[in-house]
Parts: structure tokens; sequence; C-alpha cells
């Protein structure tokens, strides 16, 4: 079993063409849509999970590379500067999945990209700008 | 036996001190009893690195030739409004401020990404900053324009200045309303989403000192990464509150006007904060030596969080609208915990205030007394005592009168 988060950058002629779908029905994989930002005639993002037998995902990953988008791996995507974090805490509740996360201790905040799904909630919370997401 | 200042100090200069952090004297006063434990500490040290609103900087830029007066005229700091109401060409900026252009919250919620805490951590950190002064112009002064790059080492003076800093305990804030809100206590989630609170606990200067025995005006501090001192109880010093029977204050009570030469202190210690909704901050780093000058100072000093409560406040409604009461207490191991319960809701918890980082300021300066780099003043007065009738009290709004040949 394999698992692949990307995010694709859609140009406008291209987000109408049913990408997600595709990679269900015809490359056999679970998708999960992380985050879309869909709009007509304007630039899309995508950001998807891909799980399925390996052999498949990469697959699913030609297909994708054979289109005219841009396609960049989520952990990319999200920087967290450890060197400007206080470790105060405040972005750790607003995480979904516990990619910020505290020590044992409850003090020293550190960050698990695998886990991270983009959602930016925490980047509205961190008065430091430690977690930078680059578009 | 009652030790003095002075003592203490001529074993810093020794280097025969005995210096423990605020944390480190807990199970200190556990093993050995607060006696012994008094006896043989002489300082404990503390620390909290916090966003602290009522702060800022005032700077001398030097006289420009010809002369410009920039008092009653404008003054910016990379874009952000500083303060022209001091003379020639003293000036001052406050950390909340921020420039004339910024949107606000006119898309909400507004990023707030720079302002005036970001302007002192830019000088601080040694960056050049654009400067725009203009003037009326008078005789003496008659230039009524000035642009140019500014650097801390080129000021004559900049000195930290912060009205209220080190606040005595805070409120937990949550949200029971149904949509999010944005507040200085961080972005809250609708009906008990989640709870923030601010304050370093038992490192907290004050809240080992809880009656101000011994921090007073003239007390030196790390303040900022550098020297500093206590020079006046902060705004909106309120001691009278309700405290518990070992005097910590269960509310916001005690706080502190500090300041320091800025040119010595670190970008570490001082950082420009973004609150989305909000504003914009300074997040300064404080650290307060105590001095051990009897048993009853020491217990004190060896407060735990379990001990020091907090109210749990609505800040979609109670706060801004000033209604009394709060929603319970909780203790700060239990805040420290990541979940609180509220009206039977099991709630995660953020800290503003990060206390890994207060202890680290708790070391830094236990070090610098035990190398000898650091001596304790005496305070040269106390502030306001928790008897003294000093309040918090809230504007008494009266109309305008208009006068006319009275």
């Amino acid at each position: 079993m394999k698992k692949k988060r990307v995010v694709l950058t859609l140009p406008p002629d291209l987000i109408e063409q049913p990408i997600v779908y595709n990679l269900i029905k015809n490359h056999d994989l679970m998708v999960s849509i992380l985050r879309a930002n869909i709009t007509p005639k304007e630039q899309g993002r995508l950001v998807i999970e891909l799980s399925g037998e390996k052999r498949k995902v990469d697959a699913g990953m030609a297909y994708l590379s054979g289109l005219e988008i841009e396609i960049q791996p989520l952990a990319q995507d999200i920087k967290w500067h450890e060197d400007r974090c206080i470790h105060c805490t405040f972005c750790v509740p607003t995480c979904p999945t516990g990619a910020l996360h505290r020590d044992e201790e409850g003090l020293q905040v550190s960050f698990n990209k695998d886990k991270c799904i983009a959602c930016e909630l925490c980047i509205k919370v961190c008065p430091y700008n430690v977690v930078e997401i680059q578009f | 036996m009652a030790k003095t200042i002075q003592e203490i100090n001529e074993r810093i200069k020794k280097g025969k001190a005995v210096v423990v952090t605020a944390e480190e004297v807990i199970e200190l006063a556990e093993k050995k009893g607060t006696k012994k434990a008094a006896q043989e500490v002489d300082v404990v040290t503390t620390g909290t690195f916090g966003p602290m609103c009522s702060s800022g900087a005032y700077f001398n830029f030097g006289h420009t030739k010809p002369r410009i007066k920039v008092g009653g005229g404008t003054s910016y700091l990379n874009n952000v409004p500083a303060y022209t109401g001091f003379a020639a060409v003293d000036i001052y900026i406050g950390a909340t401020a921020i420039p004339d252009g910024d949107p606000r919250n006119s898309v909400f919620p507004g990023e707030f990404n720079y302002g005036g805490g970001h302007v002192i951590e830019d000088l601080v950190n040694g960056k050049d900053v654009a400067f725009v002064g203009t003037g009326y112009g008078t005789d003496c002064y008659p230039r009524k324009h000035v642009e140019t790059l500014i650097n801390i080492k080129d000021l004559n003076e900049a000195v930290l200045f912060n009205p209220r800093n080190g606040y005595q305990n805070y409120n937990v804030a949550v949200n029971l309303s149904d949509k999010v809100i944005y507040t200085y206590m961080g972005m809250l989630q609708p009906r008990l989403g989640n709870a923030n609170y601010c304050s370093a606990g038992q490192l907290s200067p004050l809240l080992n000192d809880p009656l101000y025995k011994t921090i007073g005006i003239g007390t030196r501090i790390f303040l900022g990464g550098g020297i500093g001192y206590v020079v006046w109880n902060g705004t909106q010093h309120n001691p009278g509150v309700k405290r518990t029977p070992g005097g910590v204050p269960t509310s916001p009570a005690g706080t502190l006007a500090v300041m320091g030469d800025l040119k010595q202190m670190s970008p570490q210690w001082l950082k420009g904060a973004s609150f989305t909704g909000y504003g914009v901050t300074l997040t300064v780093g404080i650290g307060i030596p105590i001095p051990i000058l009897n048993e009853e100072i020491l217990v004190h000093t060896a407060v735990k969080d379990e001990d020091i409560k907090a109210q749990v406040v609505d800040y979609s409604q109670a706060y801004p609208q000033v209604q009394p009461g709060s929603l319970g207490e909780v203790n700060y191991s239990q805040l420290k915990s990541g979940t609180i319960e509220v009206n039977g809701k099991k709630i995660n918890t953020g800290g503003i205030s990060s206390y890994a980082k207060a202890r680290e300021i708790a070391q830094s300066l236990k070090q610098s007394i035990e190398k000898g780099a650091f001596l304790l003043t005496e305070p040269v007065a106390l502030l306001p005592s928790a008897d003294s009738g000093v309040t918090f009290k809230l504007l008494n709004e009266r109309p305008l009168r208009k006068t006319r040949g009275k």
C-alpha cells in the first residue's frame, strides 16, 4: 500500500478536466481531496492524497505528469521554520491532524510534515510566520 | 537569619552565590524544607517570554542640517507612524502601531503583517529602517522634510520603554458564540472549541513575588536580552484582587513598567508578532532575580503551576461587553497538560507565552549571576501593595461640555 500527497496547480483550461475521476477509475486509486481551490477561468489548486498499490500510484503519477500541470509533493509546499519558532504551543490545538504537536513535557513544538494536510489554520494562528506555504 | 541584598551581592562578586531558577527551587524546597532552602539559596531567577502590547521605544535620531523639528509634525519608521510630541528629534514608536495604509480589518480578518513591534525587532537586529519626518518649520528649525535610512548604531539614544509588561497572571480565553473570533488571545473557535492562556506560570516573575516584597522601582532585570530596570508599576496595576492563602492572585493583578538600552538587546528576545484579526504587538523576554532575604520570600518562589489559578473568560461576549464573572477557574498545571474542562466539555489549550523560552531566560539570568556579571539592586521604592487601595478602574464617561463665555 503506497500513499502519496501532492499539490496540483491547474491552468484555467484544465480545471474542468475530470482528473480525480480518472485517477480513481482508470488507475484504481483511492483519492482524498485534502484541499481544493477551483474557480472557473482561474488557476486552480488541488491538494490530494493518492493511495493504492505501489504500481498503481506510480501509474497515477505518470498520468498526472503527462498533463500540463504543475505537480509538487506536499512536503515541499509547506516549510516549518524552526529557527523562528518560540515554542509557545499556540498552534498545537488548531492543528487537526497533530502534525504540529508538543513533546511529552508539553513545552517544545515540532512539526511532522507527513501528517500535514495544508489546511493553513496554523498560518492564521502563528504570530511569527513560522509556517510558510509556497504556491 | 535574614539576609540583605548587599550580602548577597558580595557573594555574587566572589562567585559564591547559590542561584536556582523558580522551577529548580520547587524541588529543592520539597527536599530540604523551606527553612533550610531559604538559608542556602541566595537568588531565585524567574522568566517570561510573551506578547506584551504596551511596549515601545523612544529614539533621538540626531539633528539634521539645517535643523528640523518633527515635534508637532509627523514621523514614520518603515511606514509605521511614530509619535512626535517630544521636542525636535525625539520620537516614540509603540508596538501596536501600524502603517496608515494597512487595511486593518476592512477585509476580515486582517493580517497585520508589519507594525511597531516589527520595527523595534528590525532595529535591534541591526537592520536599516526607512525614516521619514516632516515639520511645520520655525525660524530656528526651518527644515520641513527629511527622509533617510537609519540604523540603531547611529541613533543617539534608543531606549525600550514599556508602560505595561509582565502581567501578574492573566485570563484563559474561550469563545461561547457560534462563530470564530479573533482576539489578542488568538483565534478562538466557537462553542468552547479551544482555550488559550498567557503566562509563564511557576516561572513568571510577579507570580514568584506575588506581594511585591522584592521587585520594585529600580530592580535590575533581564530585558529583551540585555539589562533593564523596573521603573514604575505598569499601567492597570491592580494589586487588590482576590488571592489564594499563599498570596497568589487568581485573576490579572500586578504589572511592571520597564525600560532599558535597546542597543544592548537582542532580536531573539524582542520579536514583532502579528495576531490575525487583532493587530501587531511585541513579544518581550523578561527575567527578574528574586533575592532570598528570608523564608517567606523563598516560600513564595516555590509556587507551583498547580497552585496558580486563572479565570476562564468568554471573549465573544463577556470580555468585550465588560460583563463580570468567569466560567470557572483552572490552574496552570491543567492548562499545560493540553486539555481543560469547562462546563463539562474537554477543551484543547494553547499557550501564547512560551514556557520553553521562559525557562531559557531564567537559566540565562542564573548563569549571569553565578558568573558575577549581574548584581542585584535594592528597589528605591516598592510597588503599590495588595492593601494600598490602588485599583484598575473602567473609564467613567462624562459628556463633553460646551463652554461659552462662562
